[in-house]
């Protein structure tokens, strides 16, 4: 069974939640799919095993030798990656229209280092996580390419349960981190903000097909809107399967030596450990459904 | 003068410092929030918004006529958006890119392209900033073609200009901050913050921007960012302590530069230390 945890708006505590989480589901795969900010690991430390380049595409270079710089190539890059028979790899898609039209046959289309991709022991269960090159598309590949290595991994373990950090927003990675997963849970916190990405990512994950179940964070912010998350749950008929208050301790735990420990400390563990036998009983609920 | 607040890691109070420049600017400013994925910026400003347009990508469509199924688009297609299913293609318009090279492949002229709306933009005034922000449409994967159509909406635009960046490092930031004279870049200190901060600093970097930290919550947490900009020579040009109360006015939307006087004077106070830093009305000569 996967588990995505995203949220829509970034910093509702999406990274906190799934480890915490992790600790009830043991054994579990744990997955960073917010490849580019990647923070589990900073939280789980965990020991890496393997460690993999990551192509995800191609990207083009003229081979100077052969150029004549009829400036063919320009002309039909669509992504403003060529210049003065120069390409810009930061800007490059790797889509090969320049490779296509030039007369010259000047253009190469070589594999593109797009991140590195991470396998890991952590404290309860095997840790997947990877690394996106600075400012590289392809991060719905390589979330793709993580969540393949954790099935793998959960494969070979025999773990039943892996749980799937995501991206904040609604684009290609977070489609990518929750396609074909049996719950997305959200992450969300009682400010119009964040109500207003909610209903967002809702439609996005409705929009996939996969069932929903939301978790108010910081719930004792704001009273009104926290009310109107509820109302908007219960109209969406979207289970709320935690609610958790304010800890200041919790942002400082991050910085101990040892944050997990330290994050274990604090009353959000409880908290989420009744949320983590709510969410098993949803899911336990659904199966005998269908 | 183009400033950007990007942060690598989401959450760090990058639309609260945006929109919070925009309000404490003395003179009128234009806004885009080209957080298209999360569009927040609105609640803040609560533009009046009187222009709304859809954007289209391009995606190619199979003239069935003239297509003979050689398969060269197929191949050609870098993201696996065509399919050859028989003696048709099949076009896959979510994996598109709209990059053109299957019509340039195809030995027939049998792709014509199409457009496929995939997001809009809204734009508008609010008091004397003028606002214009963008909604990736639902299940729609890239976010750079409605990114670029809300950095288009002014292309004449003179003055400061303050663009919300979307979070990450990857391609929608990219999208988002080039083409700024400076990026300030939102962080909070904590080893997250300063993990993704490290990223966005190289993303800066690959763009040869200027740029400038601001600490949020800078009292939750200890000093490894400011080590980090010390070392790198980063200026940290503001620190804010975590209040509630602004944290509850943030909860409404409520910009803190409303309710206090000294945090206007002080983001004031920073949109014109980076005017300086930028060498006086660089801005105005773009």
């Amino acid at each position: 069974m996967e588990i995505a945890v995203i949220s829509g708006k970034g910093g509702t505590g999406k990274t906190t939640v799934a480890a915490l989480l992790g600790v009830y589901a043991a054994p579990v795969v744990m997955v960073d799919a917010d490849v580019d900010a990647a923070n589990l690991a900073l939280l789980l430390q965990p020991r890496i095993v393997t460690e993999e380049p990551f192509y995800g595409g191609q990207v083009a270079r003229i081979d100077a030798a052969r150029c004549n710089l009829c400036g063919s190539c320009e002309d039909v890059c669509r992504f403003g990656a060529v210049a003065g028979g120069v390409v810009n790899p930061l800007l490059c898609e790797g889509c090969g229209a320049c490779y296509h039209v030039c007369p010259a046959g000047a253009i190469v289309l070589e594999p593109s280092p797009d991140g590195y991709l991470y396998g890991a022991e952590g404290p309860y269960g095997p840790v997947v996580h990877a690394e996106l090159s600075v400012g590289r598309g392809n991060s719905g590949k390589l979330v793709t390419a993580v969540r393949q290595q954790a099935r793998e991994m959960a494969g070979r373990g025999g773990i039943a349960w892996t749980i799937i950090d995501g991206p904040p927003g609604t684009g290609c990675p977070v489609i990518a981190a929750v396609s074909r997963v049996d719950l997305a849970l959200v992450v969300t916190e009682p400010t119009r903000a964040a109500l207003h990405d909610l209903e967002r990512v809702v439609d996005v994950v409705n929009h996939f097909g996969v069932p929903v179940a939301v978790c108010i964070n910081r719930y004792d912010l704001h009273p009104e809107f926290r009310a109107a998350i509820l109302d908007y749950c219960r109209a969406a008929g979207l289970p709320v399967v935690g609610e958790l208050p304010t800890v200041l301790e919790a942002s400082r735990a991050l910085v101990a030596e040892k944050p997990l420990c330290a994050l274990m400390q604090t009353k959000l563990a409880l908290m989420c450990a009744q949320m983590w036998r709510r969410l098993r009983e949803l899911m336990a609920a659904s199966i005998s459904c269908d | 003068m183009i400033i950007a607040v990007a942060s690598g890691k989401g959450g760090t109070g990058k639309t609260t410092i945006a929109t919070a420049l925009a309000l404490a600017a003395e003179r009128p400013v234009l806004f885009l929030d080209c957080d298209v994925e999360e569009p927040n910026a609105f609640l803040y400003l609560k533009p009046e918004l009187t222009v709304r347009r859809p954007v289209y990508r391009p995606v190619p469509e199979v003239d069935e006529e003239a297509c003979t199924s050689c398969g060269r688009c197929v191949d050609a297609c870098a993201y696996h958006a065509l399919l050859a299913l028989g003696k048709t293609v099949v076009v896959l318009k979510h994996m598109c890119h709209g990059c053109g090279a299957c019509a340039i492949a195809c030995p027939t002229g049998a792709l014509r392209e199409t457009s496929h709306e995939t997001g809009y933009v809204e734009a508008g005034r609010a008091g004397a900033i003028t606002f214009a922000h963008g909604e990736l449409g639902i299940g729609e994967a890239m976010a750079p073609p409605v990114i670029r159509a809300v950095k288009e909406m002014y292309p004449d635009w003179e003055g400061t200009c303050i663009i919300d960046a979307p979070p990450g490092t990857a391609c929608p930031v990219l999208e988002a901050v080039r083409g700024s004279d400076f990026c300030l870049l939102v962080t909070e200190p904590t080893p997250f913050g300063l993990h993704d901060l490290r990223r966005m600093v190289e993303v800066v970097r690959a763009l040869d921007l200027a740029c400038g930290v601001i600490v949020n919550r800078c009292d939750l947490g200890d000093d490894r960012v400011g080590r980090y900009c010390r070392a790198e020579g980063l200026p940290v040009l503001l620190r804010i302590p975590y209040l509630p109360e602004v944290a509850r006015w943030g909860a409404e939307a409520i910009s803190f530069v409303a309710r206090l006087e000294s945090w206007k004077t002080q983001m004031a106070a920073l949109l014109g230390r980076v005017e300086e830093m930028l060498g006086g009305d660089r801005g105005h000569q773009r």
